[in-house]
């Protein structure tokens, strides 16, 4: 038994790193030998499949996530924390359990059903709202995926406001604080490493997401002017593109490079996260 | 000013079924001490934190019956709490300092009831010296008042908790078991404390510790069951006690 959990724990290990071994090694020769560092980095213009001229700069796949993320975060910051702060501070008993479980049902919810979301409800929506030529856009992609972020933000964070000792609120509000106060004064203070980690969380949550922005955001790789601009992030990409690539050519490889860039932007998340709540603990 | 800073009439309150408070008719002088002692669970804690109005947090909690404060019911339906709370502060068992430094601590209650306009920097660093004073604090402190204020001494936290109350003006202080959490060497200076602000406020303090009873308070009340079993000045009640019950407890045959 004891063998059995040991084996099952050193097994995840080895599979994570073994994938980042696969994506790596299968990347590196493009990485190390074919490609330009300042262009993949820096210039927008992704075409492998151009017959004359072909150019893998990700700087407009960046951008597509960014914007994305970034709108997402926009909406899914104040939802979440929000929410949180409400589960937390202003319910109790029946209520709170069931608002509780609510959310958790929600993050339950597959991400090809928010694509369709996007698809089917937003886009007419956005089309008909914002006179615009096309529903899938940053906005359509931020939306879905800033409330595919919330229920992991809200758990997070109603787990650190849960974690503030009762004998804070109870001081303040002998005080004569009233409970949004002592939220504001006290509590948030209190908690903030923990909220800050459910924000990050958040953001990788957010930056990895395939399915839903594939669908909800348009396929043009450009670097988006307004939020009705159409975009294609990172993971988008490669979803689209991977299947129609030979094995071992240069845009085969040049995709896993892709995903190294987005495995380091994920991992760094994801790390940033970790360390301060490790740091919290740690006081 | 009145007489009695708080009287209760018929106090009753309920934990969902249980009945901790049974109907209770007591008044504590104003401007003196009152000591309320009795063994655990009679209901000490429960009758304190019905004066600010702090037990209605938890869910279930039911009050009957009357409480005054300055001739008005505080369980009245116009009653504004924040008002009570200034009026009526609460020391606690543990120690409970906000997190923040112990400058911000202090002026905590300041900054949440006077707008911008009534607290320019020299009427609050005014008032923080004139509470730290207060507590004995103020040569300690007075050059550490970005200190966290968790990380000071128990004894300290515990009397930063007491300062805080003060630049609000309270009529009454609360106090649940305050030394309880402390060694009898900070015991000893909590309770000089609580003898220097007598007279200056009210104090209701719950004890376990009858012998602290008798050093600071004026007034005794023994509670038994959630029921008050005799009230009388401090000195009569542990010479002389009326009700056998109350004799019992302080020749230590229970609790
Ligand atoms: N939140 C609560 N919910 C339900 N019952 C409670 C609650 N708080 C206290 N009680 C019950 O009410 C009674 C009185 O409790 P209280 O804490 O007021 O006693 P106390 O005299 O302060 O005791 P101690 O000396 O141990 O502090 C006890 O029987 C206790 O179990
Ligand atoms: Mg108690």
């Amino acid at each position: 038994m004891e063998f059995a959990i040991k084996a099952s724990g050193f097994s995840a290990i080895f599979f994570v790193f073994a994938i980042f071994f696969f994506v790596f090694s299968t990347a590196s020769e493009f990485i190390f030998e074919k490609m330009d560092f300042v262009e993949f980095l820096t210039s927008p213009e992704w075409y492998p499949t151009s017959l004359s001229n072909k150019r893998y700069g990700t700087l407009a796949l960046l951008a597509g996530t960014v914007s994305v993320t970034g709108l997402a975060m926009l909406i899914a910051v104040p939802l979440g924390l929000g929410s949180a702060l409400f589960i937390s501070e202003f319910t109790s008993g029946v209520v709170k359990e069931g608002l509780k479980i609510t959310i958790e049902l929600l993050a339950a919810i597959p991400s090809v059903v928010w694509g369709f979301i996007g698809l089917a409800v937003m886009n007419p929506l956005i089309i008909e709202v914002f006179d615009a030529p096309i529903g899938l856009n940053v906005l359509n992609g931020g939306i879905i995926l800033g409330l595919m972020s919330v229920p992991i933000m809200t758990t997070i964070a109603e787990d650190a406001l849960k974690a503030v000792p009762d004998s804070y609120r109870e001081a303040s509000l002998a005080l004569g604080a009233t409970r949004w106060q002592t939220a504001h004064k006290v509590l948030f203070p209190a908690a903030r490493s923990g909220l800050l980690a459910a924000v990050l969380l958040g953001v990788g949550r957010a930056i990895g997401e395939t399915m839903a922005v594939l669908m909800a955001t348009g396929h043009a790789v450009q670097i988006p002017g307004s939020p009705l601009d159409s975009v294609r992030t990172l993971t988008a990409t490669i979803a689209a593109e991977l299947g129609e690539t030979a094995a071992g050519s240069d845009h085969y490889q040049a995709l896993f490079a892709v995903g190294v860039l987005l495995f380091l932007l994920t991992f760094g998340v994801n790390l940033a996260a970790d360390l301060i709540v490790r740091g919290r603990s740690a006081r | 000013m009145d007489e009695y800073c708080i009287k209760t009439r018929g106090l009753k309150l309920f934990y969902g079924e249980f009945e901790a408070l049974k109907g209770l008719d007591i008044r504590f002088l104003s401007g003196k001490t009152s000591a309320l002692i009795g063994p655990s669970g009679c209901g000490k804690t429960t009758l304190l934190r019905c004066f600010n109005r702090i037990n209605e947090r938890y869910e279930g909690v039911r009050t009957e019956g009357e409480v005054v404060v300055q001739e008005h019911d505080i369980y009245s339906a116009d009653t504004d709490l924040v008002e009570l709370r200034k009026k009526v502060g609460m020391v606690f068992q543990r120690p409970n300092p906000l997190p923040l430094s112990v400058r911000d601590n202090i002026l905590y209650g300041l900054r949440l009831h006077f707008s911008r306009k009534y607290r320019d920097a020299s009427t609050l660093d005014e008032a923080l010296e004139t509470s730290l004073r207060a507590v004995h604090l103020w040569d300690d402190l007075k050059d550490s008042l970005s200190t966290e204020a968790t990380t000071l001494s128990l004894e300290k936290q515990q009397k930063l908790c007491i300062a805080r109350l003060l630049p609000l003006k309270p009529e009454v202080i609360l106090m649940d078991e305050p030394c309880s959490a402390l060694d009898p060497d900070a015991t000893a200076k909590i309770e000089e404390l609580l003898r220097d602000l007598a007279g200056d406020y009210s104090l209701v303090i719950v004890t376990h510790n009858m012998a602290q009873a008798r050093r600071v308070s004026d007034e005794c009340a023994f509670m038994l069951l959630g029921e008050v079993v005799e009230m009388r000045r401090t000195e009569d009640l542990f010479v002389s006690p009326r009700d056998q019950r109350t004799a019992n407890y302080i020749e230590g045959r229970f609790g």
